[in-house]
C-alpha cells in the first residue's frame, strides 16, 4: 500500500461496477439511431462508446459507426434517453 | 482572443476519455459530464486540483479513482491556494532546469459552490490578485450537495435546502444568489465565463479559452443536481436547458475586458417552465415565481444595454 | 573543524529568524508560501531579498493566509518542489488542519515556527503554546536552543523529511531567539548542502505517471494509512540520530537529541527546551559553584518523543524538574514535557520524582535566580504533585 493512500493506478475506478444500480435500462435502437452522439456528449459516468461497427439500417442508410451502451457502467439515468432527438433510445424496466 | 469556437459541433469534441467510469456520482449528476467534457478539453497534460465536496468523494474513493491525470485533494476551503503553489511548483522546477522548461501543463481547480463562494472565497480572491495561471472551473449546484443539501450562498432566493425549509415562518432561503463571476471579473481577472453542460461546445470552447489565458481565468458552470434539486435524473441537460431558455442562467465571458454574451436567447421562456420542474421550488406562489421573473426581466434588461443589442430576447412563453 | 569553519562557512551576526532564511537558501528550497506575523516576519522579509538579489532561485507565493499558505505548500510538495514556510502562534492555529493533511498524505514540507503565545488574551511575545498545539499532527518536530542550531536544524530537517516522507517542524523561542543576534556560520559556498540532502525521486503530481493524491479512505482503508504514519514516525528516530551524526561528521556540528549539561552526580536535573536552556545552564553553573549537585538537559527533538536519550538521562537523575513553557489546562500536571515524560516513566517502570513547573508564559521573564529557586525548591522534595505556576501573582 502506497504511503498516504496515494492510488498509482489512474482510472482504475472502471474496476468498479456501477450497472447495478440500475431499475431501468436504455437499449438503443441502432436501426432509429442517426448517429447524432448527444447521448454519448451527455453521458456522466462515462457509460456511452462509439465504437468501429458498420451498420446498415432498414432504409439501407450504412454507418460506419455505432454508438454503444457498457452496461457494467451505465446507471439507468436516463439521461441518453430524454437527450436522444430522434428517440432512438428505449427504456425498459430492468428484470434480474 | 475572439475569433472562430475551436469546438463547432458535437463532432468536434474529442475522442480521448481521461475520466473514468465505476465512480459514485449519482445517477444522473451533471458532474460527471462536466468533469469527463473538462478532461477531453484540457488533455493529458493536466493537473487537477479539486476542492472537497460531491465530485471529489465520489471519484477517488480508495483504492479507485476515476481521473486519469495527475490529481490532488487537500481541504475544502483552500483549492485555490493549494493549486497556486502547485503552478508554483512547477515555475520553479523549470527554471532550476529540475523539470523540462519546455513542457506545459494545465493546472485546474476544480471546486463547488460551497468550497467557492463561502468558504473557500478568500482563498480564491488570493490566487486571482496574485495572477497565477490556473483555470478555476466551479460546478454551481446551488448547495452544499456532499453534506446532504445545505444552503450556500449561491442557493437561489426561494429554493428548499435542508438549512432553509419551507415552514410558517421560512419559504425556503430568504437571499439572493451572489454574483460570484462579476466578484471574480472585479479582480480584473483576465478570463471569467459562465456556461452550462447543454452547451457543450460553449462550455469546452471556455475552458480552452480558460486554458489559454496568461494568468488565472475562471469557468462558472451551472450543474442541475437531481438530488438536490429534485428532479427524475434523466432531467439533468433538460434542465440545463431550460435554465439558459428563460435567462435563469445567462452564458457569458468576460475576455479581457471584452464582454459577451456566448448563447443568445431569441425568445425567452417564463421562469416557470425551469422552476416547476424542481422539487426544491415546488412550494413557490404564482406571486414567488412572478417575484424570480421579474428579477430575470431586470438581469436581461441590464444585460442587452451592457451588450448594447439584444442578446436575449422578449418573454414568449 | 577548525579547518572546515575555514574553507566552507562563512560567520555572520544573525537572529534565529535571519539563521532560518539562510538555511532555508542553503537548502536550495523550490517553493516558499509565507505570511507575516511576530516574530517570525523577518525570516519572509529575508528570504524576499535572496529571491529580489537572486541569491535563491525558487518561486514566492504571497499567499492571504497561514492556511493558504500550508495549503500551497502542500500543493508544491505534491507537485515535487521542495517547500518551506515559517509562522508563529495564530498563524500556526489556523494551518492546524493543514497540519495533518501534511503529514497524513506524507509530504516532506519545512516549517519554522517562532514559538509564541496564544490569545487571547493577545500577546505577541514567546512561549511554546502553539508549538505544543501541534503535537498530535504527526510533524516531525525539533525545538533548537541557538541560532546556530536553528541553520543547522533546517538543513538537518530536509534530509529527514524526505527520507521519511514526514513534515519537520523546527521551533525555537519567540523574540529572545527570532530576534537576538548571535554569531552564525553558513554556508560560504553554493550547493554545500547538495549531496547531505540530495534530491530524491519521489511519487508527485507527473502528467507522465498521473496518481491521485489526497483520495478519500472508508473504515476499510483509513486505520492502515494511519498505521503506517506511525511507523513512519517511528523510523524518523532513527533517521533524525543518523541526520545529525551524518551531519556532525561532515560539517563539524551535531546536537544529539537530548542535550545534557553536568548531569552526572546530581541531585537534581532540570529539564527543559528552547533558548531557556541558556539561562538554564547558567544557573547551574552558579549552583554548582556553591556546591549545589544540580545539572540540566533539554530535549531538542519533541517528535519523535526521545524515548532511549531520556532513559539514559533518568538512570542518571535522581529527581527531575521540568520547566514547561505551555500548559494543558484541566490536568494536575500541565506542562506538556512533564506529561509526556512521566507517562513514558510508567511505560518504562521508571521511578523517579517529577517535578513540574510552568514558566516563561508569554515571555515572564524568567532569571537565573528563578531557576535557582525552583532547584531549592525541587531539591527540599516539598514539591506539590501538581504543576507549579512559577512566579504567579494570584
Ligand atoms: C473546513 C470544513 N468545513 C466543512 C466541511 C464539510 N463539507 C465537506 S463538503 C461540504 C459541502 C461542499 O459543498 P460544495 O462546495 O457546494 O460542493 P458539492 O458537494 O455541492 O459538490 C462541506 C460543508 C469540510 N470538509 N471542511
Ligand atoms: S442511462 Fe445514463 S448512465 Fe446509462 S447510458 Fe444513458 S446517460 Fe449513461
Ligand atoms: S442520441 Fe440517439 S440518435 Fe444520437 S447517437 Fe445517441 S442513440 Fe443515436
Ligand atoms: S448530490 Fe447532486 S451533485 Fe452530488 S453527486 Fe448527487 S447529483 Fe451530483
Ligand atoms: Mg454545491
Amino acid at each position: 500500500m502506497p504511503a498516504g493512500a496515494v492510488i498509482m493506478e489512474p482510472g482504475n475506478s472502471a474496476e468498479r461496477f456501477t450497472g447495478d444500480w440500475r431499475t431501468f435500462k436504455p437499449v438503443i435502437n441502432q436501426d432509429k439511431c442517426t448517429r447524432c452522439l448527444r447521448c454519448w456528449v451527455f453521458c456522466p459516468e462515462p457509460a456511452i462508446s462509439i465504437v468501429d461497427r458498420q451498420y446498415t439500417s432498414s432504409s439501407g442508410r450504412a454507418w460506419k459507426n455505432s454508438v454503444e451502451i457498457n452496461y457494467d457502467y451505465c446507471k439507468g439515468c436516463g439521461i441518453c434517453v430524454e437527450e436522444c432527438e430522434p428517440k432512438a433510445i428505449d427504456f425498459i424496466e430492468e428484470v434480474k | 482572443m475572439s475569433g472562430k469556437p475551436f469546438f463547432r459541433t458535437i463532432f468536434d469534441v474529442p475522442h480521448e476519455e481521461y475520466f473514468s467510469p465505476g465512480h459514485g456520482l449519482c445517477a444522473g449528476c451533471t458532474a460527471g459530464t462536466i468533469a469527463k467534457l473538462l478532461l477531453k478539453v484540457a488533455g493529458p497534460n493536466t493537473i487537477v486540483v479539486n476542492a472537497t465536496g460531491c465530485v471529489e468523494v465520489s471519484t477517488t474513493t480508495y483504492p479507485y479513482t476515476s481521473w486519469n491525470v495527475p490529481w490532488l485533494h487537500v481541504a475544502f476551503e483552500n483549492t485555490a491556494a493549494a493549486a497556486s503553489g502547485v503552478e508554483s511548483a512547477i515555475i520553479a522546477l523549470k527554471k532550476k532546469g529540475i523539470m523540462d522548461p519546455s513542457t506545459k501543463v494545465n493546472v485546474i481547480a476544480l471546486a463547488g459552490d460551497g468550497g467557492t463562494y463561502d468558504i473557500g472565497l478568500q482563498a480564491l480572491s488570493g490566487m486571482l490578485e496574485r495572477g497565477h495561471r490556473v483555470m478555476y472551473v466551479l460546478y454551481d449546484n446551488e448547495a452544499y450537495m456532499n453534506t446532504g443539501i445545505q444552503r450556500s450562498g449561491s442557493t437561489p432566493e426561494f429554493a428548499w435546502t435542508t438549512t432553509t425549509p419551507v415552514g410558517s415562518q421560512w419559504k425556503g432561503k430568504m437571499q439572493q444568489k451572489k454574483p460570484i463571476a462579476e466578484i471574480v471579473s472585479a479582480h480584473g481577472t483576465p478570463y471569467v465565463a459562465t456556461s452550462n453542460p447543454n452547451n457543450f461546445t460553449d462550455m469546452m470552447n471556455k475552458f480552452k479559452k480558460g486554458l489559454e489565458t496568461e494568468g488565472p481565468s475562471f469557468v462558472h458552470v451551472l450543474q442541475p443536481c437531481t438530488t438536490g434539486w429534485k428532479f427524475d435524473p434523466r432531467y439533468g441537460i433538460e434542465i440545463s436547458r431550460l435554465a439558459t431558455e428563460t435567462a435563469m442562467w445567462i452564458n457569458w465571458e468576460n475576455d479581457h475586458g471584452e464582454f459577451r454574451v456566448t448563447v443568445t436567447v431569441p425568445r425567452r421562456r417564463h421562469v416557470r417552465n425551469y422552476l416547476r420542474m424542481q422539487g426544491r421550488f415546488s412550494h413557490l406562489t404564482e406571486q414567488e415565481v412572478n417575484e424570480i421573473q421579474d428579477s430575470v426581466n431586470k438581469k436581461v434588461e441590464n444585460i442587452n444595454r451592457l451588450v448594447g443589442k439584444t442578446v436575449i430576447g422578449p418573454l414568449v412563453e | 573543524m577548525e579547518t572546515i569553519a575555514k574553507s566552507i562557512w562563512k560567520r555572520l551576526p544573525l537572529s534565529s529568524n535571519y539563521a532560518v532564511a539562510y538555511a532555508a537558501r542553503d537548502s536550495d528550497v523550490d517553493e516558499i508560501a509565507a505570511y507575516p506575523i511576530t516574530p517570525q516576519t523577518t525570516v519572509v522579509e529575508k528570504l524576499s531579498e535572496f529571491i529580489a538579489n537572486g541569491e535563491l532561485l525558487a518561486e514566492m507565493v504571497h499567499v492571504e493566509s497561514e492556511h493558504s499558505a500550508m495549503s500551497a505548500s502542500i500543493g508544491a510538495s505534491a507537485a515535487g518542489a521542495r517547500a518551506f514556510t515559517a509562522t508563529s502562534s495564530q498563524g500556526l492555529e489556523l494551518m492546524h488542519e493543514l497540519l495533518h493533511i501534511a503529514s497524513g498524505m506524507r509530504l516532506p514540507i519545512v516549517m519554522s515556527v517562532a514559538a509564541r503565545a496564544l490569545s487571547a488574551p493577545l500577546s505577541i511575545w514567546g512561549d511554546y503554546s502553539d508549538v505544543m498545539n501541534t503535537r498530535d499532527t504527526s510533524w516531525i518536530t525539533i525545538i533548537a536552543s541557538s541560532a546556530q542550531e536553528v541553520y543547522d536544524s533546517i538543513v538537518q530537517a530536509y534530509r529527514i523529511a524526505e527520507s521519511v516522507m514526514l513534515p519537520v517542524m523546527v521551533a525555537y523561542d519567540g523574540f529572545m531567539m527570532s530576534h537576538t543576534y548571535e554569531p552564525v556560520f553558513v554556508s560560504e559556498k553554493a550547493g554545500l548542502f547538495r549531496d547531505y540532502i540530495p534530491r530524491k525521486g519521489r511519487v508527485v503530481l507527473d502528467t507522465k505517471k498521473p496518481v491521485t493524491m489526497g483520495a478519500v479512505a472508508n473504515p476499510d482503508w483509513y486505520y492502515e494509512t494511519k498505521y503506517q504514519q506511525v511507523k513512519a514516525m517511528s523510523d524518523a528516530y532513527g533517521l533524525s540520530v543518523e541526520a545529525d551524526q551524518t551531519f556532525s561528521k561532515l560539517y563539524g556540528r551535531g546536537y544529539g537529541l537530548v542535550e545534557e549539561y553536568n548531569v552526572d552526580n546530581s541531585e537534581l536535573v532540570i529539564l527543559t527546551y528552547g533558548g531557556i536552556f541558556g539561562t538554564v545552564k547558567q544557573a547551574v553553573d552558579e549552583m554548582r559553584e556553591q556546591g549545589i549537585p544540580v545539572g540540566a538537559a533539554r530535549v531538542r527533538l519533541f517528535r519523535p518523543f526521545p524515548l532511549n536519550e531520556l532513559r539514559s538521562l533518568l538512570l542518571k537523575s535522581k529527581a527531575v524538574a521540568v520547566l514547561d513553557r505551555s500548559f494543558s489546562n484541566g490536568l494536575p500536571v500541565s506542562g506538556p514535557l512533564a506529561v509526556e515524560l512521566k507517562s513514558m516513566m510508567n511505560s518504562y517502570n521508571i521511578n523517579v520524582p517529577v517535578y513540574s513547573y510552568i514558566v516563561g508564559l508569554g515571555q515572564r521573564t524568567v532569571t537565573e535566580a528563578d531557576i535557582s529557586k525552583i532547584a531549592s525548591q525541587a531539591l527540599s522534595s516539598k514539591v506539590s504533585n501538581e504543576s507549579i505556576y512559577w512566579g504567579v501573582r494570584e
